[in-house]
This record gives structure tokens, C-alpha cells and sequence, in this order.
């Protein structure tokens, strides 16, 4: 049953820093509200339990798009339309583009954020395992300052992320260094468009001939948290990929992942699509690029 | 500050007519268009941002009108279904949609056709796959899709810019 409206609160301040102070002063009282795409379809369904939302959607703070030539930065707010538009992301970023043209339809992309994408926590969400394939970092902002984290830290538990009551997610970096590696990103749903995942996998790897120097694989909707799979990507380094090294990562990846049952899919289907989906990966850098 | 309970002004724009509303801050645009603006043509599916039946144009933008709360109307230009025709010429894709039986039970079609006018604005000459990505997030139970693609084609033919 729907919510009731009137006893909700979305406050609007007129910039960052005002929104950090309220947030600071009454800890875990506010909470941020950004696109909406995953807290309107709560609050309709009569089950968003908290109550007092600060509206952060309107601060051009959070939705500036920087580059350096190591990094490229993202505010939190940037929708997957901008992140579809931009060109350096486009060239260099494929697996982030993919994720955000697989997010939801035309009307999602465009209210959906990057930073709430992160916020939200799902292990289904699309964006993530491109964004631990990049290695990337979040900046943290508060009233008492801002700090940087790894984003493969971010997350430790289902729904449970190193995110304080006063912070909101300012930014994502992603280094600029993996431009020339092979990349791979594939999301397994009931249909092609406005599925959640079953599975989704992003991989990149730098070779050299059939030689693996170095790679990331992550995946989604197999953990209770989008897992970086660092046991495969150890036993892969430094091999030249064959069709024995393939059976033995396979065999790796299933005991890496802890996927469940579920509304959309079973835990057995998704442990044979993920192998799937690293073998295909790993067989197609043989294929030329 | 507010306390929970008290409705918000919120200035607007909708279909080119400067509105000023009261509503909660979090209710859905959706609501606010339908109930107190009588604008019905904005209908509603699924309210999860799945079917696409609610789609409007915010700022230009196509967006699921039940996943908007109210405050962000504030400062929008807002066009639904009703401010597509002018007056009663209507927009080229909705005489496609006619001509092409694009429309059955019509609940979809609002919607349909929003995604269509956004798709053409930015893509006036789109490939089929461009079509099918365009109106993905809208789902039609009845016409099995593919009359409505054609209305698409028809649509940008009709305007001379589909070659």
C-alpha cells in the first residue's frame, strides 16, 4: 500500500555546504534524496521506512565531470544520459557505458544517478562491477571535510557500506590506465531491456600475445555485496590463457561466489552463467581485437 | 523549515501555462498532473518506473512521472500528452500512430508517443534498433509492438527527414 505523503519531509537547502551542516547537526535524521528512481519506487510500494529526505538533486557541486590526464572524475549526481553523452567516457570507459545503457529505459537514465546507483547498494546494481573493474575511489564529503576510499572498500556487508549519517558520496575517480586493455561487459536478464540482472559480469584484462600481464573481473547479483573477484584475477596473472587454465578459473570463480535463490534467479543457474560468461571473457582475447 | 504534513509552492511550467501548485513536497508528479490538473492523459501502469505509462517531458527530458516527487517540478518546463498537438493539428507521430494502428486500448499511448516525439528530437532519423532502444522503457500489451515502430518510421517519413 502506497505511503502516506504528508508524513514525509524533502527539504531543499540552497547549496552543499548548508546540506552538510543540517546533515552534520542532525545526524541520521536526514538522509539525501537524488534522482528518486529507487526511493520513489519504495516510498509508492508503502515501504521506505525512513521519513526525512534532504533534496541534494539540484547542487552543481555533485554533477561536475573533470578530467585530468590520470583520472577522470564524476560528480555523484551524474545521471547514466550524461554518462552516455560524454566523450572521454565513451572512448575510454566502455564497461561503464554499457552498464549505464543497460540501466533501466530512456526515462530512467535519465533521473538515475551514478552516485545513487552506489548508495542504493544493490548486489544487482549494473555500474558497480564496471566501477571495480576501473579501480575506482569515491570521494566522501562532510561538514568536517572530505576523504577518499578505495570503492572495493565500500562495501562490506549487504546494504552495510563505509558511509557515515553526515556524508554524501561527492565524486567518483577512475584512473585513466586501462584504455588499451581488453574489455568485456555482459548483464544476463529475464529480457533485454528493464530487467535487473541475474548476473553481470565486467572484466579487463592487459595481454600480451595469449599472456594475461594484469586483469579485473567483477560481477553482480552472485554476493551480497558486487564482488571483485580477486582469487580468479591471482590465479589468472601472469598465464597464457588455455583451454586447462579456463576449466581451473572457472572452477575458481565458483568458489569465489556465494550467489542465492531468489525472485529472479537460482543460485545454481547463476554460478553456471558466471563461469559462462569468464570463459567467454577469457576465450574471446584470442579472437583479435 | 516545514514540519512533515505542510504542502510546498511549486512554480512551474506545464504544456507552455505558468502553474503554481500546493502539493507535499513528495508526492508524485504523477498525481499532481492527474487530480489536481485534471490532466488524464498522463496514465498511470505500474507506478515502479517500468511500463512507461506516466512518461512526460521534463526540461526536455523524457521522464516516469510517478518517480518524480512534486518539489522537483519547481522551475520545470513540463509537457505531457496534452501539449503535443497544436491546437487540433496534431504532432506527426500521433497522426502515424493513427494511420498505422499504433493504439488499442490506448493506455499505453500517451506514453508511447512522449518516447517517440523525445526519441525523434534527438534522433530525427533513427534505425531500427535506435527505435526499439528509444521505447524500451514503454510496454504495450496489445499491438505486439510492431505497429508502433512503424508509426515511428511513418512518423519520420511524414516529416520528410527519414530517408
Amino acid at each position: 500500500m502506497r505511503s502516506n505523503v504528508a508524513r514525509f519531509r524533502l527539504e531543499t537547502l540552497p547549496d552543499l555546504f548548508s546540506t552538510l551542516e543540517l546533515m552534520a547537526r542532525e545526524p541520521c535524521v536526514w538522509r539525501p534524496f537524488a534522482g528518486g528512481t529507487d526511493l520513489m519506487v519504495l516510498f509508492e510500494a508503502g515501504k521506505l521506512e525512513h521519513r526525512n529526505y534532504l533534496n541534494i538533486w539540484h547542487l552543481p557541486e555533485l554533477r561536475r565531470i573533470e578530467e585530468t590526464q590520470e583520472f577522470i572524475r564524476i560528480g555523484a549526481l551524474t545521471t547514466y544520459s550524461k554518462i552516455l553523452a560524454q566523450s572521454t567516457l565513451q572512448r575510454e570507459f566502455p564497461l561503464l557505458c554499457r552498464a549505464a545503457a543497460e540501466t533501466g529505459s530512456v526515462a530512467t537514465q535519465n533521473r538515475g544517478t551514478l552516485g545513487g546507483n552506489i548508495a542504493n547498494a544493490s548486489p544487482a546494481a549494473d555500474s558497480p562491477p564496471a566501477l571495480l573493474v576501473y579501480d575506482a575511489e569515491l570521494e566522501l564529503v562532510s561538514a568536517a571535510g572530505a576523504r577518499w576510499i578505495p570503492y572495493h572498500r565500500f562495501h562490506s556487508g549487504y546494504k552495510v557500506m563505509d558511509l557515515l549519517p553526515t556524508e554524501l558520496i561527492h565524486s567518483i575517480r577512475l584512473p585513466r590506465d586501462k584504455s588499451s586493455w581488453r574489455q568485456h561487459y555482459r548483464k544476463v536478464g529475464t529480457r533485454k531491456a528493464q530487467a535487473i540482472s541475474k548476473v553481470c559480469f565486467a572484466g579487463a584484462v592487459d595481454v600480451s600475445g595469449h599472456q594475461v600481464r594484469e586483469i579485473r573481473i567483477a560481477l553482480g547479483s552472485v554476493a551480497p555485496v558486487v564482488l571483485r573477484c580477486t582469487k580468479t584475477e591471482d590465479l589468472l596473472r601472469g598465464q597464457t590463457v588455455s583451454p586447462d587454465l579456463v576449466q581451473t578459473a572457472r572452477n575458481t570463480l565458483a568458489r569465489e561466489i556465494a550467489p542465492i535463490d531468489d525472485i529472479r534467479s537460482t543460485a545454481r543457474y547463476r554460478t553456471r552463467v558466471a563461469q559462462n560468461l569468464l570463459e567467454e571473457f577469457l576465450m574471446g582475447l584470442g579472437e583479435s581485437a | 523549515m516545514p514540519e512533515a504534513g505542510e504542502k510546498v509552492t511549486v512554480a512551474c511550467s506545464i504544456n507552455e501555462k505558468r502553474v503554481t501548485l500546493r502539493a507535499f513536497p513528495m508526492e508524485r508528479l504523477l498525481d499532481v498532473l492527474r487530480r489536481d490538473l485534471q490532466l488524464t492523459g498522463t496514465k498511470e501502469g505500474c507506478g515502479e518506473g517500468e511500463c512507461g505509462a506516466c512518461s512526460i517531458l521534463m526540461n526536455g527530458e523524457l521522464v516516469n512521472s510517478c518517480l518524480v516527487p512534486a518539489l522537483h517540478a519547481e522551475g520545470a518546463e513540463i509537457v505531457t500528452i496534452e501539449g503535443i498537438a497544436r491546437g487540433e493539428e496534431l504532432h506527426a507521430v500521433q497522426q502515424a500512430f493513427l494511420e498505422c494502428g499504433g493504439a488499442q486500448c490506448g493506455i499505453c499511448t500517451p506514453g508511447m508517443v512522449l518516447a517517440a516525439v523525445n526519441l525523434l528530437d534527438r534522433t530525427p532519423s533513427p534505425t531500427d534498433a535506435q527505435i526499439r532502444d528509444g521505447l524500451s522503457g514503454n510496454l504495450c500489451r496489445c499491438t505486439g509492438y510492431m505497429r508502433i515502430f512503424e508509426a515511428v518510421l511513418h512518423a519520420c517519413r511524414a516529416t520528410g527527414i527519414h530517408k
